[in-house]
C-alpha cells in the first residue's frame, strides 16, 4: 500500500511539474528559446491567487481566473518587450535576456511585497478518499484531474483548431508560415499566452500542496519542470506530460525509499541516464544532420 | 589591414588582442596595489578584490567553453565549487605541516584546479556527447548533483586520519580533530591565506594558458569543430576529443578560481555555487563577448561592481541591474544602432585611421 500512496503522491507533484514543463516546451518548440523567466511567472501567478483570496477575500475558483489573466498578460508583454527584438539575434543573447527578465521579475516581488514568506491560505479541504486503507488527498486527486484535463484540452487545441495547425506550422518552419498567410508573431504571443496561463495553474496547485508564496518560489519548480521538458523530449508536448508524471513519481520514490537530501540528486542522475541512452528525450524528435 | 606602417610585434593585428588583455589586467593591478596603498581604496573595494579575480578566471575558463569551443554550460560554478573545497580542505589538513601561506595557497589552488579538472574529464564524457540543449542541461543537472552531494558531505581531520562521513553526520573523531566539511553548514574555520596579487598572478596564467591554446594548432581545431562540425570531422578532426580540451581545460581554470575563493573567506558553505553562480559568469562571458577574453574581464569587473555602485539605490540596486542587464541585450542586437555604429566605422577608417577589426 505504501507503494501505491507513493506512486499517486509522485503523480500528484508530478502533474504540477507536467504543467509548467508544458509551458517551458511549447514556447520552446516554436520560438526555439529556453525562457528561463517561465519560473517566476509561476511565482507571480503565485502571489496574485495569494492577494485575491486573503486580501480580497475572492473565493478559489474565482482567484484562479485572475491568476491565469494576470500572467497571460505578463506572459504576452514580456514577449513584446523582451523577447520580440530579438528574433535575429543569436540564441545566447536570448537566453540571457531570459536570466534578466528573471532577475527583474524576482527583484521587483520583493520590492512590491517583501523578502518575508507569505503563507497561502488552504483553499482545498483535508480529507480524501480512503479505500481499502489506500487514502487519496482531494488535494492530488484534482492535482491530477486538472493535469490531464489540460493536457486534453492543449492537444484538441494544438490538433483540432485553425489556430492550433498555425502554430504547429509556425514551430516547423516560420518562412513558410509567413507565406502561407500564417502571422507568425501572432502565435509566438499566443503561445507565451497559454505557457503563462497554465503557469498560473500550476502556481496555484503548487503553493495549495507547499502553502509558502516568497520572491524566488519559481526558480525550483522552474529548473525541475526544465528538466522534466528535457526529459520527455523539449518541443515535444506529450512528451512534457510524459516527463513531468515520471520526474515527480522519481522524485517521490527517491525521497521515500532512498534519501531526502539526495532526491535532488537522484532525480538530475535518472535525467543524464536517460539522455545518454537517449540523446533527444523520451518522445524528442530525431532530426538527421545534412550537409 | 591595410596599415602601411610597420606596426611593433604587439600591436600587430594578431597579438593585439592579447595585448590588451595582458595590458588590462596589469594596468588595473598597478592602479589599485596604488590606491590601496595610499589608502584610496575602501574598505568594500577591497573586500571585492580576490572575489573579482576569481569570477575573471572562471569566466576565462567559461569563455573557452562558450565562446570558443561553442557550448553552453550551465554548471561551471560546480566546478568552482569541487576546486573550492578540495583547497580548503588541503589546507586545512596541512596547516601543521606547511605553515607558510605561500606555499600551501599555491600547492591548494593546484590541487583544486586537478581536482576539478579530473572532474570536468568525468563529466565531460558523457556530457559532450550531447548536442545544444541537452547538453546545457546535462550540465545543468551535474551542477546540481555536485551541489547537493557536496551539501550532504562530512570530512574531519585528526591524528588516526582522515573521518568520512556520508549524509549523517557521524564521523567518529577522537577529540581534538578537526572538521572539514560539515554538510550544509561547508567548511568553517578556514585561514584566510588567499592575496590579490595570487589573483592577478592566476588571472595572467589563466590568459596565457587560454591564448595559448587558443592560438595553437588544439585551438583552431576547437574553433573549427564549432563553426562546422561535419566540415571539421571530414577535415580529420577528433571533435569529442577537441572539445573535451576545452572542457577540461575550462573546468581546470574553474576549480583554480574556486580555490582561491575558498581560501578567501573563513566560512564557507556549499550552496555559494549555484545555479545562479553558473549563470552569473555566463552572463559576464556573453556581455563581455563570446571568444573575447578583454571583454570577459572588463564585463566581470563591471557587473561585480554595478550592484556596489548602486547601493545609494539601496532596493532598487537589483532591479536595475536586470534592466541593465536586458538593455545591453537589446540594443546590443538592434538592427538600426549596428548599422549606425558599422557606419561611423567605416567613417573612421576613410579618414586614414587604422582598421579596428574586432578580435575573434
Amino acid at each position: 500500500m505504501d507503494f501505491l500512496s507513493y506512486l499517486i503522491n509522485g503523480l500528484g507533484l508530478g502533474s504540477v511539474y507536467a504543467i509548467i514543463a508544458l509551458g517551458y516546451t511549447m514556447v520552446y518548440g516554436i520560438a526555439k528559446m529556453l525562457n528561463f523567466a517561465h519560473g517566476d511567472v509561476i511565482m507571480v501567478g503565485a502571489y496574485v491567487a495569494f492577494f485575491a483570496i486573503s486580501n480580497l477575500g475572492l473565493p478559489l475558483l474565482p482567484a484562479v481566473l485572475l491568476s491565469i489573466a494576470v500572467c497571460t498578460v505578463l506572459g504576452v508583454v514580456i514577449e513584446r518587450l523582451a523577447y520580440k527584438p530579438l528574433r535575429a539575434a543569436s540564441s545566447l543573447s536570448v537566453l540571457i535576456t531570459a536570466i534578466g527578465v528573471s532577475y527583474f521579475l524576482q527583484n521587483a516581488a520583493q520590492l512590491l511585497w517583501s523578502s518575508s514568506t507569505k503563507v497561502f491560505p488552504s483553499v482545498i479541504s483535508n480529507g480524501g478518499i480512503s479505500w481499502n486503507g489506500l487514502t487519496v488527498s482531494w488535494l492530488t486527486l484534482i492535482t491530477i484531474s486538472v493535469c490531464v484535463l489540460v493536457m486534453i484540452c492543449l492537444v484538441l487545441f494544438i490538433n483540432r483548431t485553425k489556430t492550433g495547425r498555425a502554430m504547429r506550422a509556425c514551430s516547423e518552419d516560420k518562412g513558410a508560415s509567413t507565406l502561407m498567410g500564417i502571422n507568425v508573431n501572432l502565435m509566438i504571443s499566443i503561445t507565451f499566452a497559454i505557457g503563462s496561463g497554465l503557469a498560473a495553474i500550476a502556481s496555484v496547485l503548487l503553493c495549495a500542496a507547499y502553502p509558502s508564496v516568497f520572491p524566488t518560489l519559481g526558480a525550483m519548480p522552474g529548473i525541475k519542470a526544465f528538466t522534466a521538458a528535457v526529459f520527455g523530449g523539449i518541443g515535444s508536448i506529450p512528451g512534457a506530460f510524459l516527463g513531468g508524471l515520471l520526474l515527480g513519481v522519481i522524485e517521490i520514490f527517491a525521497k521515500a525509499y532512498i534519501s531526502t537530501q539526495l532526491s535532488d540528486a537522484i532525480v538530475f542522475a535518472v535525467l543524464i541516464l536517460v539522455l545518454l541512452i537517449k540523446p533527444t528525450g523520451l518522445l524528442g524528435k530525431r532530426i538527421r544532420e545534412k550537409v | 589591414m591595410k596599415t602601411k606602417k610597420k606596426l611593433p610585434a604587439l600591436m600587430s593585428a594578431k597579438y593585439r588582442g592579447r595585448t590588451a588583455s595582458y595590458g588590462c589586467v596589469l594596468a588595473g593591478w598597478l592602479i589599485l596595489e596604488v590606491m590601496m596603498h595610499t589608502g584610496n581604496l575602501s574598505s568594500l573595494f577591497t573586500s571585492l578584490l580576490v572575489p573579482v579575480c576569481c569570477y575573471i578566471v572562471a569566466a576565462i575558463g567559461l569563455n573557452l567553453n562558450v565562446g570558443v569551443s561553442g557550448e553552453l554550460n550551465l554548471g561551471q560554478a560546480c566546478f568552482m565549487s569541487v576546486g573550492a573545497f578540495t583547497a580548503v580542505c588541503l589546507s586545512g589538513s596541512l596547516a601543521r605541516t606547511i605553515p607558510a601561506p605561500l606555499p600551501r595557497l599555491i600547492l591548494s589552488i593546484l590541487a583544486g584546479a586537478l581536482i576539478a579538472a579530473i572532474f570536468g574529464i568525468l563529466i565531460g564524457i558523457p556530457v559532450l556527447k550531447l548536442e545544444g540543449d541537452y547538453l546545457a542541461i546535462v550540465t545543468l543537472a551535474f551542477g546540481q548533483i555536485v551541489k547537493s552531494l557536496i551539501t550532504n558531505m562530512y570530512l574531519g581531520v585528526d591524528e588516526n586520519g582522515f573521518h568520512f562521513s556520508f549524509v549523517d553526520n557521524q564521523v567518529n573523531m577522537a577529540p581534538g580533530g578537526k572538521m572539514l566539511l560539515n554538510g550544509p553548514m561547508g567548511a568553517t574555520g578556514t585561514e584566510r591565506i588567499s592575496t590579490f596579487t595570487a589573483g592577478v598572478i592566476l588571472i595572467l596564467l589563466a590568459l596565457i594558458v587560454v591564448y595559448h591554446l587558443m592560438y595553437s594548432r588544439s585551438g583552431r581545431a576547437i574553433m573549427a569543430a564549432r563553426d562546422n562540425r561535419i566540415a571539421a570531422e571530414s577535415v580529420g578532426i577528433g571533435i569529442f576529443k577537441t572539445k573535451m580540451l576545452a572542457f577540461a581545460v575550462s573546468s581546470c581554470l574553474a576549480g583554480a578560481a574556486g580555490a582561491l575563493y575558498g581560501l578567501n573567506y573563513s566560512t564557507l558553505v556549499p550552496a555559494k555555487f549555484d545555479f545562479n553562480t553558473s549563470i552569473l559568469l555566463l552572463v559576464y562571458v556573453v556581455l563581455g563577448g563570446l571568444g573575447n577574453m578583454t571583454g570577459t574581464i572588463v564585463a566581470t569587473v563591471v557587473l561585480v561592481l554595478l550592484p556596489e555602485l548602486l547601493r545609494s539605490m539601496q532596493d532598487y540596486r537589483m532591479l536595475i541591474y536586470a534592466v541593465v542587464l536586458i538593455l545591453i541585450m537589446l540594443l546590443t542586437n538592434n538592427e538600426t544602432l549596428k548599422t549606425w555604429v558599422q557606419k561611423l566605422k567605416k567613417r573612421y577608417t576613410a579618414k586614414g585611421g587604422t582598421a579596428h577589426d574586432t578580435e575573434s
